[in-house]
């Protein structure tokens, strides 16, 4: 039995084993953690929702649900938009600094919309979660049963579970508790009113 | 040098802290780093850690399976298919779970052949073979409702065969039955409570019993193919003379049989995960209908052995319960191995020739049944079958007495060979 | 001896099973190659415009289809979905999925069709109509005597006939056996056309029942490899550790 041990050899052996092995390992354990991404039945349920916008009228909202959420699809009054920028001094986020929208929206300051004629924005107040209402009419305190919106009101959205407060383009105003404006998903416009929700570029339409 | 603490473990830093805690580093000397192994093992030896390895790839793809499929009769099958399609990298987690089923009983069969080789069942050894038998029991178990589980046809006229067999057995046939499918017929809360029992239950009890079966076997030490005992003769430290240490001798070789069984396991999942439609099963991509039994219902290739044997006895007396006994029979005979070899010798080496012929004509006939079992019962199969299952129980039921004629050779008193 | 004994065991049992049974007609071979992305593009095509009005691919969704036959997924949409479905749904039929009003039996879902019977099955299903008056459809099929489904593909492949053997039953007595089909009225394709168009539904349907058999193939190839580059090195490191004991 040979007494010298070629130790180099070894632990270049082993080395070169560990190794070969610690890669095998990593590049095995890829499907199992790649198995947690959205499979492609939730990417179908979570595809892009069009929305024909075409029957709207000012001052009309419809909902849409885009990956389990409802979407808000507003129609602006053009004199509504060109009110949006005079209240910044009651609104918590005027410029969307904190809020959550794509950086195309963030761009378009007091509108929050590619289109100003439609304000789109999730339906999901940013306090706990519940689903806002519309009350589009400026200056009238009793849209909503029960709540005293003020005179002050520019027109927004109102959340009844805990009384949070949000304009036409989903900001929201001082001291609510929601602590950020209404979350914008990404959109893109196909044509004038037909909007797809979960997109940032329209897709080419079909000859 | 400086001061030892107080506990056994002489580690610094974490390890020390541990030790002072919990016996790791007792536990990792006394099994792995100086449990001393026998320096033969050769082939036949690669099986047990393989089947840990096979154990271990069970468990956790099965646990990503269990994340997606949906244990319900409407949707299992078409949950199925949306782990081989919609899932991310479901195709191959589902792949290596059904090939792994497969490869498990390969295994361990070939483990348990090891055992009748080289007399591993013997004293002081019969505990682990005993905890052994239990862990093939409970796997059959387990690979049985495993196959329910994708809820294909053959799954669901599978499951109907052998629940039914239940009901030949006398008066608590038919209630038995009927308990077991929660239900009039196979349906969906026979498959929910298969998934409950295949998903948690039994993998428990696989687990714990394969815990016990190694803590025996490290009890009492490793067997060797000359079934002779290494710790007769020791050197000045106590270690056996054909001993070496489990690490580093044996985790590097059983480094190395893994790694020669994965270039294998990989070949038949990249390649050929059907295997024939041995380890797929054809009839299996039709989901289960009730109203059409496929043109041949057998079990999956691991369990043909054992159908052929049901299948082979007749029903006598208005019954069918002689089967069903003498299937029973085939595996409970094997608890009682080690009381029945009465050889001088453990190992088949030492053992004379009528020995080597019993074991080369059981091995046939085994696999002779695992072909019948495959087979239509007509033509030559329901006769072959017949003289194959009196050859399986001669082996165990003539053996203490073959093994007490037979002729031995003188057993060495050191290991020869080595791998 | 004993590997021996196994080995000789195992290869006469099987060469048993190579006699054919009695009475079956021996299948076509479906030629089909899995690896041609054309003959899956035709395939494609020629099933959503013969089959898919009564057969779904309920496992499979169009997107897929898109994806691994390199097809825009705007030119699957506008040619291959004719029923208003999403470009990610799954392929359905407008049939009621068990319907048994227009054939006595609800057309199966041929997703897995291929798996269960093989692709050689399916070429020799839709080669095998013949003419037969007693049906409700007029046709029946050599490969499923009594099949339900009409011979949809009648005006390409045109009208087969029967033909019969003399063969002797169990008791020695004569008599007339179904061994084949014989073509009578011409359809609008020439026999190796349309050989080529059911081989290649047929390669289609292949890929439909494991769409993800070519990659699993080409991806098996490295992972073998690496797996033998594996095996070697801890092979060396074995013999190494090894010669302590030697």
């Amino acid at each position: 039995m040979s007494e010298d041990v070629d130790h180099s050899r070894r632990r270049l052996l082993t080395a070169a084993t560990v190794g070969t092995g610690v890669i095998g390992a990593a590049f095995a354990a890829i499907p199992f953690i790649a198995s947690w991404k959205p499979s492609a039945r939730a990417k179908a349920l979570g595809a892009p929702v069009e929305v024909d916008a075409s029957k709207l009228e000012a001052g009309q909202m419809l909902k849409v649900v885009w990956r389990g959420q409802a979407v808000f699809v507003v129609r602006r009054a053009k004199a509504v938009v060109d009110q949006l920028g005079g209240h910044d001094d009651m609104l918590a986020d005027p410029k969307s600094e904190d809020s959550l929208q794509p950086d195309y929206i963030k761009a378009t300051g007091a509108t929050r919309a590619r289109n100003p004629e439609y304000w789109i924005g999730l339906a999901v107040c940013t306090h706990l979660g519940c689903s806002p209402l519309g009350a589009f009419v400026p200056n009238d305190s009793f849209q909503v049963a029960g709540a005293d919106l003020g005179a002050n009101w520019p027109g927004g959205f109102y959340c009844p579970c805990h009384g949070s407060k949000y304009d036409l383009s989903g900001r929201v105003f001082k001291s609510m508790p929601a602590p950020k404006n209404l979350t914008v998903p990404p959109y893109a416009i196909a044509a004038n009113t037909r909007i797809v929700i979960g997109v940032d570029d329209a897709p080419k339409p079909v000859s | 040098m400086a001061a030892a603490p107080e506990s056994a473990g002489t580690g610094k830093g974490l390890i020390g802290w541990i030790d002072e805690r919990f016996p790791l580093t007792k536990l990792w000397k006394e099994h792995v780093a100086e449990y001393y192994a026998p320096k033969n093992f050769n082939f036949w030896y690669y099986f047990g850690a393989l089947s840990l390895l096979v154990l271990a790839n069970q468990i956790v793809t099965g646990i990503f399976l269990t994340m997606s499929y949906k244990p319900s009769a409407a949707e299992a099958f078409a949950s199925v298919e949306y782990i081989m399609r919609d899932v991310e990298w479901g195709w191959l987690i589902r792949y290596m779970h059904s090939t792994g089923a497969s490869a498990f009983f390969i295994v361990i069969y070939l483990h348990m052949f090891r055992a009748l080789l080289y007399g591993s069942h013997r004293k002081p050894r019969e505990l682990v073979w005993i905890f052994g038998c239990l862990i093939f029991l409970l796997l059959m178990a387990e690979a049985f409702m495993g196959y329910v589980l994708p809820w294909g046809n053959m799954s669901y006229w599978g499951a109907q065969v052998i629940v039914s067999l239940f009901s030949s057995l006398p008066i608590v046939g038919g209630a038995l039955v009927e308990w077991i499918r929660g239900d009039y017929n196979i349906a969906d809360p026979t498959l929910n409570r298969f998934f409950a029992l295949h998903v948690a239950a039994l993998p428990l009890a696989l687990v714990f019993l394969v815990v016990a079966h190694i803590m025996a076997l490290h009890e009492v030490g490793s067997n060797n193919p000359d079934g002779i005992d290494i710790k007769k003769y020791k050197d000045a430290e106590g270690h056996p003379l054909d001993g070496i240490p489990f690490h580093p001798y044996y985790t590097v070789k059983d480094l190395m049989g893994t790694a020669g069984f994965l270039v294998l396991f990989a070949g038949v999942i990249f390649f050929a995960p059907n295997f024939f439609g041995l380890f797929l099963e054809s009839p299996n991509f039709e989901g289960a209908n009730p109203l059409q039994t496929p043109p041949d219902i057998t079990p999956v290739w691991y369990f043909t052995p054992f159908y052929a044997m049901l299948r082979a006895i007749p029903s006598a007396f208005g019954t069918q319960v002689w089967g069903v006994m003498v299937m029973g029979a085939a595996i409970v005979v094997l608890f009682f191995v080690p009381w029945l070899d009465r050889s001088p010798v453990r190992s088949i080496r030492y053992k004379g020739p009528i020995y080597k012929v019993m074991l080369a004509l059981f091995s046939v006939a085994f696999i002779c049944l695992a072909v019948c079992g495959m087979k239509p019962p007509s033509g030559i199969y329901p006769i072959l079958a017949r003289i194959c299952t009196a050859v399986y129980f001669a082996f165990f039921l003539l053996m203490p007495w073959y093994t007490k004629i037979d002729s031995v050779k003188p057993v060495p008193e050191r290991v020869t060979g080595h791998a | 001896m004993l590997k021996a004994s196994i080995l000789i065991t195992i290869g006469l049992l099987c060469a048993g099973t190579a006699l054919a049974q009695e009475g079956e007609v021996a299948l076509l071979e479906a030629g089909t190659d899995i690896k041609s992305a054309e003959s899956l593009q035709r395939g494609a095509r020629n099933f959503m415009n013969d089959c898919s009005g009564c057969h779904s691919l309920r496992y499979l969704r169009y997107s897929r289809i898109a994806a691994d036959l390199k097809i825009p997924e705007a030119e699957v949409s506008k040619n291959l979905i004719f029923n208003g479905a999403k470009i990610f749904e799954e392929i359905n039929t407008g049939m009621p999925p068990d319907s048994t009003d227009w054939f006595g039996k609800p057309p199966p879902d041929l997703t897995l069709m291929a798996r269960e019977r093989g692709t050689n099955y399916l070429y020799s299903y839709l080669h095998g109509f013949y003419q037969d008056k007693t049906r409700p459809w007029g046709v029946n099929n050599l490969y499923l005597p009594g099949t339900a489904m009409p011979h949809i593909l009648y005006y390409r492949q045109g009208l087969q006939k029967p033909v019969y053997k003399n063969e002797k039953d169990p008791h020695g007595n004569a008599k007339m056996v179904l061994s084949g089909v014989e073509p009578m009225i011409p359809g609008t394709m020439k026999p190796e056309e349309y050989d080529q168009y059911v081989r290649d539904i047929v390669n289609f349907l292949d890929y439909a029942a494991e769409p993800i058999k070519g990659t699993r193939e080409s991806m098996g190839i490295f992972v073998v490899l690496f797996l033998l580059v594996f095996f070697v090195f801890a092979y060396l490191l074995k013999k190494e550790y090894w010669k302590d004991v030697h």
